[in-house]
């Protein structure tokens, strides 16, 4: 059992690594979706300012919808490079647990996302004076819980995605339905975690995305080998 | 060089023989195969032959495990994929059109990467080694981008070759090579079949084959239009007669 | 399922007899005393969602089957069970607004179960445009897509009640009189055999499909 799980966590982690290395080489992906969320903050700035005074909660909205736009985009490109070669066959061929090739994927882009929300959490904080940092460890935790349940089921969508016909469109399409929980639960709680009092209303919402996190990437694990083969 | 050692977690599982089991696939509407079935032994060379849309490439992806047919079955020894599935991916070495290479790594990443996953030991060496066979020797720390059609084949050939796979699927191997590389290849193929491995290639150019196989299975709209066996020689007229003939064997 | 085919035109039968007698049951039905008349909506509002609901399952639970077993017929099911739910789910999202309209003024009131109806329809919703353009091979997507959503209904729904309790508005639950429970139930019977009739008809429609498919390949052998 333990050789099991060495044998996976091996693999996941070359798989990782792999990507990291790929990413590294041109920071392509990296750049483009840092500058992508940052233009998204933007355009709703404009949308959703008014007269100097942001619209109550409008930070939290926005930074989670800029979230979630900019991890579609790094998903698709992400994938979209493993589909000019194949690569992602290759990998199904490998005689090792396939589940463990989608969590070395899903960790290449918790770590992007990660990183890219590195930048904007404090771009929206300064630009709609949200006091974000009010309970930092609750909100790292929120926006990692929430960042994974994204991540978890998008790698997923965009895996299965690769070689299915309008796949650029399809994956925003099947993405947002399922993740509206992730979202109201991101909003809500970093909405909570800017209000005086609101700490333990925010890590109900902690929890709950963690329990979704459970259950998704769980049920990512037991479903990818079966949507993967066609 | 044997097919038979090998090295990595799943080392205990081998077969010495194919058998594809009245193999039907279906895309909805499209009939992709059709009760397809043949049988190889080790140490032989199969060729898969037919026009564009018989349903090769479909064959191919089965037997290498990436897809799983409608109905019909694959053994491989004994074993079908659904009971020995990531044993029997331990045995086989695949490529496709597409090349399964990195471009944005080195060759030697490509090797080692591929190397590592597949729980193989003595990664440097046999990464030094693939190089050396596929004549990049001097070019291992270049980025795959760089390469010329020929050169990715060349390696790509080797990262298949990498874990001495039993069962080896070579889909259009032989496309956008020179004559010294085919050459070379058909030299390569050659070994293999020596070396005890089950060899199973597709191709349309007849003429590069022609007396290497050792059985020739001819499809035709996803159906077996005809097995030509024991040292194929005059491919073209049997081809011909079996496929575009529009005679069923 | 030879079983329910037959029993088909039975069913169907049943479901429009009790269809046609449900607005004896409901004019009987004690008036609710705040909402007066378009409270009526909801004998037909209520037992759509939980068709719908039921439905979501039915095709999470077929499209794991089809998954993990390969059963052509489960995939059959599978589609079926995801256009009734996209169904009844306009059904659900029409006969809401228009209760929403007469009883409290506005047409979408972001309500804790129609907002959660809403989400759920479109990710069947998206299934269907996942089997329509998806190519070649979406049928096993979809299904993994059909598994999501099933799992997602709990989340969904708390995570959206969770959302509308910082915003109080109106409440739309009701306590069922006694009096109405029985047309209440009579609605509900109705619609979950409307609900297996047009599962069936629908599945033997793909079931059909597929051998007259099957017969125009043999054709060519």
């Amino acid at each position: 059992m333990s050789a099991w799980i060495g044998g996976f966590l091996r693999v996941a982690w070359l798989v990782m690594r792999k990507d990291l290395t790929v990413e590294m080489r041109s920071r392509e992906i990296l750049y483009t979706t840092a500058f992508f969320a940052a233009s998204c903050i933007l355009v709703f700035a404009f949308g959703f300012v008014k007269q100097g005074r942001p619209v109550d909660d409008v930070s939290a909205g926005i930074l989670w919808i800029a979230i979630a736009f900019a991890g579609t985009l790094a998903l698709g490109r992400t994938f979209e490079r493993e589909r000019t070669n194949e690569t992602l066959q290759a990998l199904m061929l490998a005689p090792c647990d396939r589940p463990a090739v989608y969590a070395g994927k899903l960790l290449g882009i918790l770590l992007l996302l990660l990183f890219v929300e590195v930048l904007i959490v404090p771009m929206v904080a300064l630009m709609f004076q949200a006091d974000l940092f009010r309970s930092p460890l609750l909100l790292v935790a929120l926006l990692a819980a929430g960042t994974l349940g994204f991540a978890a089921v998008g790698t997923l969508f965009a895996a299965m995605l690769v070689r299915a016909r309008s796949r650029d469109v399809l994956l925003p399409v099947l993405l947002y339905p399922i993740t509206i929980p992730v979202i109201i639960a991101g909003v809500r709680g970093t909405a909570a975690i800017m209000q005086e009092g609101g700490e333990p209303l925010a890590r109900a919402w902690v929890a709950m995305l963690v329990f979704f996190d459970v259950v998704f990437v769980t049920l990512s694990l037991w479903t990818f080998e079966a949507v993967m083969t066609e | 060089m044997t097919a038979a050692s090998a090295s990595g977690p799943a080392a205990a599982f081998d077969f010495d023989c194919l058998g594809v089991e009245s193999v039907t696939r279906h895309f909805g509407r499209r009939r992709a195969l059709s009760k397809v079935s043949f049988r190889c032994e080790a140490g032989s060379i199969t060729g898969l032959l037919g026009p564009n849309g018989a349903g090769k490439s479909t064959l191919l992806s089965i037997l290498a495990t990436l897809a799983t047919p409608t109905s019909g079955t694959v053994r491989y020894g004994g074993a079908t994929a659904a009971e020995r599935g990531a044993a029997i991916r331990a045995r086989i070495g695949a490529l496709g059109h597409d090349l399964y290479l990195y471009p944005e790594l080195t060759a030697r990443e490509n090797l080692r990467f591929f190397a590592r996953l597949y729980g193989l030991d003595a990664v440097e060496g046999r990464v030094d080694e693939a190089l050396d066979r596929a004549g990049l020797g001097d070019r291992g720390g270049d980025l795959v981008s760089g390469f010329s059609r020929g050169m990715r084949q060349r390696l790509a050939l080797e990262r298949a070759l990498l874990h001495q796979p039993r069962l080896v699927l070579l889909d259009e191997p032989f496309t956008g090579l020179d004559d010294a590389s085919t050459q070379a290849l058909v030299a390569r193929l050659r070994a293999w079949r020596s070396a005890g491995a089950l060899l199973i290639v597709t191709t349309h150019d007849l003429d590069v084959i022609d007396g290497l196989l050792d059985q020739a299975v001819f499809l035709r709209d996803g159906r077996v239009s005809g097995i030509a066996a024991g040292g194929v020689t005059g491919l073209r007229e049997i081809y011909r007669e079996r496929v575009t003939g529009g005679g069923r064997a | 399922m030879p079983m329910l085919n037959r029993l088909f035109l039975p069913t169907l039968g049943l479901a429009l007899v009790m269809f046609a007698a449900a607005p004896a049951l409901i004019v009987n039905a004690p008036y609710e005393t705040t909402m007066g008349l378009v409270q009526k909506i909801f004998y037909f509002h209520v037992p759509a969602a939980m068709t719908m609901f039921a439905s979501a399952f039915v095709c999470g639970l077929a499209s794991m089957r089809y998954l993990f077993g390969r059963r052509a017929t489960a995939d059959r099911v599978a589609l079926a069970a995801a256009e009734l739910v996209v169904l009844f789910g306009i059904i659900v999202l029409v006969t809401g607004p228009i209760w929403a309209r007469k009883a409290w003024g506005v047409w979408w009131q972001w309500e804790a179960r129609l907002t959660s109806t809403l989400v759920m329809w479109m990710i069947f919703v998206a299934y269907l445009l996942l089997r329509r353009y998806g190519g070649p091979g979406s049928d096993r997507l979809g299904a993994g897509l059909a598994v999501f959503g099933m799992a997602n209904v709990p989340f969904v729904y708390v995570s959206v009640n969770w959302w509308r309790t910082l915003h109080p508005k109106t409440s739309v639950v009701m306590t069922l009189d006694p009096g109405m429970r029985p047309a209440f139930w009579w609605s509900v019977a109705a619609f979950v055999l409307l609900y297996v009739a047009l599962l069936t008809v629908r599945t033997r429609l793909a079931e059909q499909r597929t051998r007259l498919e099957g017969i125009h390949l043999a054709l060519d052998d």
